[in-house]
């Protein structure tokens, strides 16, 4: 029987990026706040300093601030015909945990998506006709547009500090920038980084071919920085090691730079860590939730009553929470009815290594240090010849040269041994590598639901993966990732080594924590779980934030459009819900 | 202070009002007589040393090292068996100008009384009036720990007789008003003196080195405060100083250890006109005599040695050029904590690290992560001659023995931010 808790305003699942922006944005309307967190206490100060934190064994080879499979896990197939088994560890996505999530172990990398991204499939169908798109993907608009999430991107990049710049001024292109975005109203808070010996390269090798490379956006602080909140944040010191580490610099912005110093000393504000929430709690009718039940570490269960639920946990996590509390029609994809699960999505990505003459100091670096092109992004560039949807930014990124796992070797070098350590000497400082970050669209076939025979630790049914790369992701990858090839060749290099993405995929090796999609939003509650605000169509006080609600992934790092989300949704509870509880979009 | 514990402070005193409306009226109590006693407890900070960390706020009990042994603090709550609940406005203006308690025995000078006996019967007043509000928390502190014979309060009266001056601030002619009153929060309810100024054998302020520079206790140094532009506020405008005492920070440096619980729990809550008169009262302070004659090259071996240290453990957050990063990260070239006479405060921060003061105008709270684990004692003496000694800095070097006598007693006390009694960690 789980213990009844005193009841609060609002309580958010999961306490990371989203969480923290939306506990600070409500606890402005004086409300009670309290955010359950499944993971540790953490602080820039013990947990990330400086002194220690730059340990690549503990952190990113044992995994030291990720989701422990042990405690929460899903089962995986790549399609529907075979039977899915359970993850004993988490390779290709490494979801957080612990307090502010995934945004104290990501890179900084903060992208906005391009405005034809949001409104995709009315853009394919005008430009190059219904027929272009394949019978089984199920592309579809967002609801919301570029313009609408504009104020909420640039409240996200002025609390994080932004490192940038422009490249379209209020419909002006700007030089330096890049010119495929949309409009802006205003240049990012901080110039770029510093530019690498890598970067440098690549500049000139596309800026031959005709690209226009830019510096990458990134949260990473290119000065000393006073956010909009009164946080304080310092100077990069290009030490390398941002993804999967948490920063001691306060440089990468994370909710522990940019938002808890203020949130934390306010009254109305709480949090518990080790908190597992395992259902959203609903009225008989199960049309209003009256709260969560959540198991604390002693294995205790409670029931926290809130009058507002707002699921901020990592995307899977999310729709693993609908499913479990019966928010929202499964996705059936033999029907292609429900939407609970529905349009799960993912990026696909490949890369060039380049060895050069030149020494590239791979090691200063950091998470969002790059320079990037935008030409095969989106439909930045006619579709119509190639036959396929969607595309990726090509870049450099010199986000380190960590021993273990950053270093690039030529093909056919060994193994181990001898011949392992000559080529690690000779191309250690001498190599760079180009990646390409491809979209990935949605399908029928690509969905998350329980597993109807594998459960966890509390005896409830995991969550199934079914996914797979389509024929269109491979034609545009492959289509990428001769364009980086070709910027390779132009860098004067020794060798080259290309890296397709190829065959099946495979949930083993990593390759991004971009999982998207499963509570999607849109304007239709047949094909969306929330509507434009993030709030349930079928539980008006249940918002689900986070790239779960993305419909399809775009080419570029979400974590951009997911802050300026929050910020969208938070901004709905402010201005409409909390004058007039009850579903902002009639149907 | 946190708005939390801010927040629950004015509760507790509008909790008293409502409950005892009827008997505070008959005892003309006023809320802005009340409001002034709350100022006056935060000019001095009682509740820094009244209250031990997770403790019950003026509960006492707080343990004070002093070279003498262990003084715990008194519960100062309104309880009547053991706070100071049947104290009367006499009892308690006798126990702040004379240092007798109710009982009759002497007061321990741990608690500043010396400084106390100059403030206004008007003042201390309003603080009892204040601490009469309280939640009365029933509560006895442990015995002290002291040295033979200090036990023996009586002992007191000769220390007294000795080294206590009774008597309220005087303002002084020829000074302005805003200086007197800065004066008389100095050396009255600020009891700046407690810990900047240096004392004798026996443990009395030396009134003839006011304010140049101090033990605070705990292996603590409280640097100078005088006019010295090195080792003092020379360099420092009215303006810097008033940054420091409302925010634990400014250009030149930010606050560390016990004065980090200072800016906490008392100078950041004070008016920008009572701060204005501190830092005009403390620019008029004349600097102290170094003796200059003493040569002070450091070898080029240890500066060579620092300065190695110093670019792998230091340079990343305090830059090549030791200016740190604006609003981030103290400088230390022409700093003047930095260049202190003696060395035990830079030695705490590097070995058991330390935060930033928090306060609302500056909430973030910086860290500066503990070295105690990777640095040898020579490591910690070698890095600070050389940042002491770099970019124009001029001080004394720093002897291993002084890092090992610091690394010593904080194994013993822990690092002290630790015991803030509110500090968001992140």
């Amino acid at each position: 029987m789980a213990i009844r808790l005193e009841p609060v305003d609002v309580v958010l699942v999961g306490f990371g990026w989203t969480a923290s922006i939306i506990a600070q944005e409500l606890t402005e309307e004086g409300l009670q706040v309290l955010a359950l967190e499944r993971g540790v206490d953490r602080a820039t100060v013990p947990d990330f300093a400086t002194t220690h934190v730059q340990d690549e064994l503990k952190y990113a080879m044992r995994m030291g601030m990720f989701q422990a499979p042990v405690r929460e896990t899903l089962t995986f197939r790549n399609s529907r015909d075979q039977t899915a088994l359970p993850m004993r560890t988490l390779g290709s996505f490494r979801p957080g945990a612990g307090v502010g999530g995934a945004g104290v172990h990501w890179n900084g990398q903060t992208w906005r998506f391009l405005p034809a991204d949001f409104e995709i499939r009315s853009h394919v169908e005008a430009r190059y006709g219904a027929g272009f798109i394949p019978p089984d993907m199920t592309l579809q608009d967002w609801g919301v547009t570029y313009d609408e999430l504009e104020p909420y991107y640039d409240r996200f990049e002025y609390l994080c500090g932004v490192s940038g710049k422009a490249g379209n001024l209020n419909g002006t292109v700007q030089a330096e920038g890049n010119p495929f975005e949309g409009r802006r109203t205003r240049d990012y808070p901080l110039p770029p980084l510093e530019r690498s010996a890598g970067t440098l390269l690549f500049d000139k090798a596309a800026r031959e071919l005709g690209y226009r490379p830019f510096a990458a956006p990134a949260a990473n602080a290119s000065r000393p920085y006073l956010n909009p909140l009164g946080v304080q944040m310092g100077q990069c010191t290009y030490c390398g090691f941002c993804e999967w580490f948490g920063c001691g610099n306060y440089s990468k912005a994370s909710p522990q730079s940019t938002i808890l110093p203020v949130l934390l000393k306010k009254d109305n504000f709480s949090y518990r860590t080790g908190c597992d929430v395992t259902r959203v709690k609903m009225d008989a009718a199960g049309k209003k939730a009256r709260g969560v039940i959540y198991v604390d570490l002693e294995g205790r269960e409670y029931e926290q009553p809130a009058e507002l639920v707002i699921l901020c946990a990592f995307a899977q996590h999310n729709v693993h929470l609908l499913l479990l509390s019966g928010i929202g029609q499964p996705y059936d994809p033999a029907t292609n009815t429900g939407v609970t699960g529905r349009n799960y999505a993912y990026q696909i990505t490949s890369s060039v290594d380049v060895f050069v003459d030149e020494i590239m100091n791979p090691y200063m670096g950091a998470g969002a240090l790059g320079q990037a092109i935008d030409e095969f992004n989106g439909d930045n560039f006619d579709h119509g010849p190639e036959g396929f949807i969607g595309g990726g930014y090509i870049a450099l990124w010199t986000t380190g040269g960590r021993p273990i796992l950053q270093h690039h070797l030529p093909k056919g070098t060994p193994t181990w041994g001898g011949g392992w350590k000559k080529a690690m000497a000779e191309n250690y400082l001498k190599s760079v590598s180009i990646s390409t970050h491809g979209s990935v669209m949605s399908y029928r076939g690509c969905y998350l639901d329980l597993d109807p025979t594998y459960r966890d630790y509390y005896g409830n049914p995991l969550l199934r993966l079914t996914f797979d790369f389509q024929k269109n992701e491979h034609a545009m990858s492959d289509y990428l990732t001769e364009k980086a090839a070709l910027i390779a060749k132009a860098m004067n290099p020794r060798s080259i080594n290309i890296k397709k993405r190829q065959g099946h995929y495979s949930i083993v090796p990593y390759q991004t924590t971009h999982n998207t999609g499963g509570a999607v939003m849109g304007d239709d509650p047949r094909t969306s779980v929330v509507n434009r605000y993030l709030q349930c169509w079928d539980a008006p006080n249940v918002f689900v934030v986070g790239a779960s609600a993305f419909p399809q992934n775009a080419g570029y790092n979400p974590t951009g459009t997911v802050g300026a989300l929050a910020y969208w949704a938070t901004d709905a509870i402010r201005t409409q819900y909390l004058a007039n509880p009850g579903p902002l979009v009639r149907t | 202070m946190s708005a939390h514990a801010q927040h629950s402070w004015s509760a507790a005193v509008m909790a008293a009002l409502v409950a005892a409306s009827g008997a505070a009226a008959a005892q003309g109590l006023e809320f802005t007589q009340i409001q002034r006693g709350r100022y006056i407890s935060k000019a001095a900070d009682c509740i820094s040393c009244h209250t031990v960390k997770g403790g019950k706020p003026y509960a006492g009990g707080y343990p004070v090292e002093t070279p003498f042994g262990t003084i715990y603090s008194a519960n100062i709550t309104p309880d009547l068996e053991t706070g100071i609940g049947k104290w009367s406005k006499d009892d308690f203006y006798r126990a702040m100008h004379e240092g007798i308690r109710r009982d009759g025995k002497h007061i321990y000078p741990a608690c500043p009384y010396p400084a106390f006996t100059k403030m206004t019967r008007e003042d201390v007043d309003a603080l009892k009036d204040y601490l009469d509000t309280l939640e009365p928390v029933r509560a006895q502190r442990p015995p002290n720990a002291l040295i033979w014979p200090l036990g023996w309060r009586s002992l007191l009266a000769g220390w007294n007789a000795l080294f206590f001056h009774k008597g309220e601030y005087m303002p002084v002619d020829g000074k302005s008003e805003v200086w007197n009153r800065g004066a008389y929060l100095v050396q009255g309810a600020g009891h700046c003196a407690a810990c900047h100024t240096p004392r004798n054998a026996l443990g009395a302020a030396q009134d003839d080195k006011a304010l140049q520079g101090g033990d605070a206790g705990e292996s603590w140094y409280a640097p100078s405060l005088t006019g010295h532009p090195r080792d003092g506020l020379g360099g420092w405008s009215i303006q810097d100083i008033v940054d420091y005492l409302k925010t634990g920070a400014n250009d030149d440096t930010a606050s560390a250890g016990p004065m980090t619980e200072v800016v906490m729990n008392s100078t950041q809550h004070l008016s920008d006109a009572d701060l204005t008169a501190i830092a005009t009262y403390l620019k008029d302070i004349p600097a102290q005599q170094i003796d200059e004659s003493q040569p002070r090259d450091v070898p080029g071996t240890v500066m060579d040695r620092g300065k190695a240290l110093y670019v792998d453990q230091c340079m990343g957050c305090h830059m090549a050029d030791g200016k740190g990063q604006k609003n981030t990260f103290p400088p230390l070239a022409g700093s003047a904590p930095i260049q202190a006479a003696k060395p035990q405060t830079l030695i705490q921060v590097v070995l058991g690290g330390d935060r930033m003061a928090n306060p609302p105008l500056r909430p973030t709270g910086l860290g500066m992560p503990a070295f105690d684990w990777k640095l040898s004692d020579q490591d910690v003496a070698d890095v600070l001659t050389y940042i002491r000694n770099a970019w124009g800095n001029q001080a004394a070097a720093v002897d291993p023995g002084q890092v090992g006598d610091v690394r010593k007693a904080l194994k013993e006390y822990g690092p002290r931010y630790q015991r803030l009694i509110t500090q968001s960690s992140h």
